[in-house]
């Protein structure tokens, strides 16, 4: 029997451009053309001026371990514990949820605010995920 | 709103708390619903509203056979038994309906007649968190602490002793599930579940329910139980993804909610003789102090850390040992909104003496909704 899989994110017309970038290479996000606001997750519009008009743009890919957990258990379908959960503080401003990787997953190799940078890491022919590891000096 | 022109009039938990393997989740509901019909010396027929959570108003209003005229499914997790005492008070008030019924119960440990949670994944929680191995309240949940200890100076120790403090508050409780006192290292020994929180600092999961019952405050002084009136009422909703709150340093929900009570409450936090802060997790009560404006965030840990909140301290706090050691179904708002009504009725096993005004805090979700009241038993 092969063995549980991770849970697998399933694109909308509107979050479509996220999943195309990371399969391309890229980590996509949205400014509005009238505010200038940077947002994440995506949507067709700004939530901080409404503006329909908003562009999709390629990000840093760099950004800062802003907080985490390193889960023991219960472990989710898929991941081997004990792995920390992190969020991401991008360089562009929005945050965003990872995993870190090459990196123990100890508190003292995780320190909040190291640099971290982008890397992908392809589940299956439609879906890559934005993965982080500790950015290289 | 108004203030003083709703009351509490019947309050009851389940007949029993803990584990509860002959009854489903809907019975667990009627159990505490008729329990507090009871209480308040009612008829089912004298009830012409209803709220609940999870399940829906529909659900509740068929099996115990209630024809409403006011209904009010809110649910935005734990805190929703909140919203629907706001939500009832101001319905009361408006004409709307007389005598609402506010039930919750959960099969939380024995899941009979429980419908599993599911994260479908193309919502944006199941593209852009679930992926990374959320799994549960417990891997999400405690994500902002760190950067709030960063922040505020907050210690694993200071946060340890939330829990030390309740089990104290628990030892005084006969129905409290955990009892015997616990120190700061068994607290820091035991077993890790989600670094930096380990299984004492996150909250019970167990059986059971509880309902209240409000009316107008006119009416409520012909009903056999001391009146609770509510003083003061907030809410407000935030996001459902951990990761997007705005900040980890405080939740924007509980800055909307608790200063909205406090100021429709008209009092200021020195009024305060007893506090109900939704306790999930070990750093909600630190949240919650710094958030309701009691004081700022970097004193909070020390201040529950130098023993302000456990009995005999200045600020009782989560007095029935709180979801960490008296009862976590899964949604725990509503046995926060009972300690408090006991507590104002004078009957809580671990009474604050001479208590007069109660503020009940509550959280849904994680950190993604929240709701306060603030109830006196003076008019």
């Amino acid at each position: 029997m092969a063995e549980p899989a991770r849970a697998k994110p399933k694109p909308t017309p509107e979050t479509q451009h996220f999943w195309d970038g990371t399969q391309a290479g890229e980590l996509r996000l949205q400014r509005c053309d009238a505010c200038a606001n940077v947002y994440f997750p995506p949507r067709p519009f700004c939530p901080s001026c409404a503006s329909r008009k908003v562009s999709v743009f390629k990000a840093s890919g760099k950004g800062k371990l802003y907080s985490y957990v390193i889960n023991h258990r219960p472990a989710a379908p898929g991941f081997t514990p004990p792995y920390a959960i992190a969020v991401v503080e991008l360089d562009e401003g929005p945050r965003m949820m990872s995993n870190i990787i090459d990196c123990p997953q100890t508190p003292e190799a995780l320190e909040l605010d190291m640099k971290l940078e982008v890397a992908f890491e392809k589940l299956d022919d439609k879906i890559t995920l934005p993965m982080f590891r500790p950015a290289k000096v | 709103m108004r203030r003083n022109q709703v009351a509490v009039v019947g309050a009851a938990e389940t007949t029993e708390l803990g584990v509860i393997p002959n009854m489903s989740q809907i019975q667990l509901h009627a159990d505490a619903a008729l329990n507090a019909i009871a209480d308040a010396g009612l008829k089912l027929s004298d009830i012409d509203g209803i709220a609940t959570a999870v399940e829906t108003p529909q659900q509740i209003a068929h099996y115990l056979g209630i024809t409403p005229t006011w209904v009010d499914g809110t649910s935005v997790g734990g805190c929703s038994f909140m919203l629907h005492v706001r939500h009832a008070a101001a319905a009361i008030e408006a004409g709307l309906c007389k005598t609402v019924l506010i039930t919750h119960a959960e099969s939380g440990k024995s899941m009979i007649g429980k419908l599993p949670r599911s994260i479908p994944a193309d919502s944006l929680q199941g593209q852009f968190e679930a992926p990374f191995g959320v799994y549960g309240p417990p891997s999400m949940f405690p994500i902002p602490v760190l950067r709030y200890m960063k922040t505020y100076g907050i210690t694993h120790e200071q946060i340890a002793m939330v829990a030390v403090v309740q089990r104290e508050w628990a030892a005084m409780n006969p129905r409290a599930t955990m009892k015997d006192p616990i120190t700061v290292a068994d607290v820091l020994n035991s077993r890790m579940i989600a670094y930096p929180f380990r299984l004492l600092q996150c909250c019970l999961v167990t059986d059971g329910g509880g309902a209240l019952i409000l009316t107008s405050a006119d009416r409520a002084k012909d009903f056999p139980r001391k009146p609770v009136y509510i003083l003061g009422t907030g809410e407000s909703v935030e996001t459902p993804m951990v990761s997007q709150m705005e900040t980890f340093n405080s939740s924007r929900a509980f800055k909307v909610a608790g200063p909205t009570a406090f100021k429709e409450a008209g009092i200021t936090h020195k009024d305060v003789d007893h506090l109900m802060i939704y306790d999930a997790f070990a750093h909600l009560p630190l949240y919650g102090l710094g958030d309701l404006g009691f004081m700022p965030h970097e004193e909070t840990g020390k201040f529950i850390a130098d023993g302000n909140t456990r009995p005999g301290g200045k600020l009782p706090l989560n007095t029935n040992g709180g979801g960490l050691s008296y009862m976590h179904s899964g949604m725990y708002g509503m046995y926060a909104l009972q300690e408090s009504v006991r507590q104002m009725r004078g009957i809580a096993p671990a009474q604050v003496k001479d208590a007069k005004i109660s503020v009940c805090h509550g959280v849904g979700g994680m950190f993604a909704a929240s709701g306060t009241i603030i109830f006196t038993n003076e008019k």
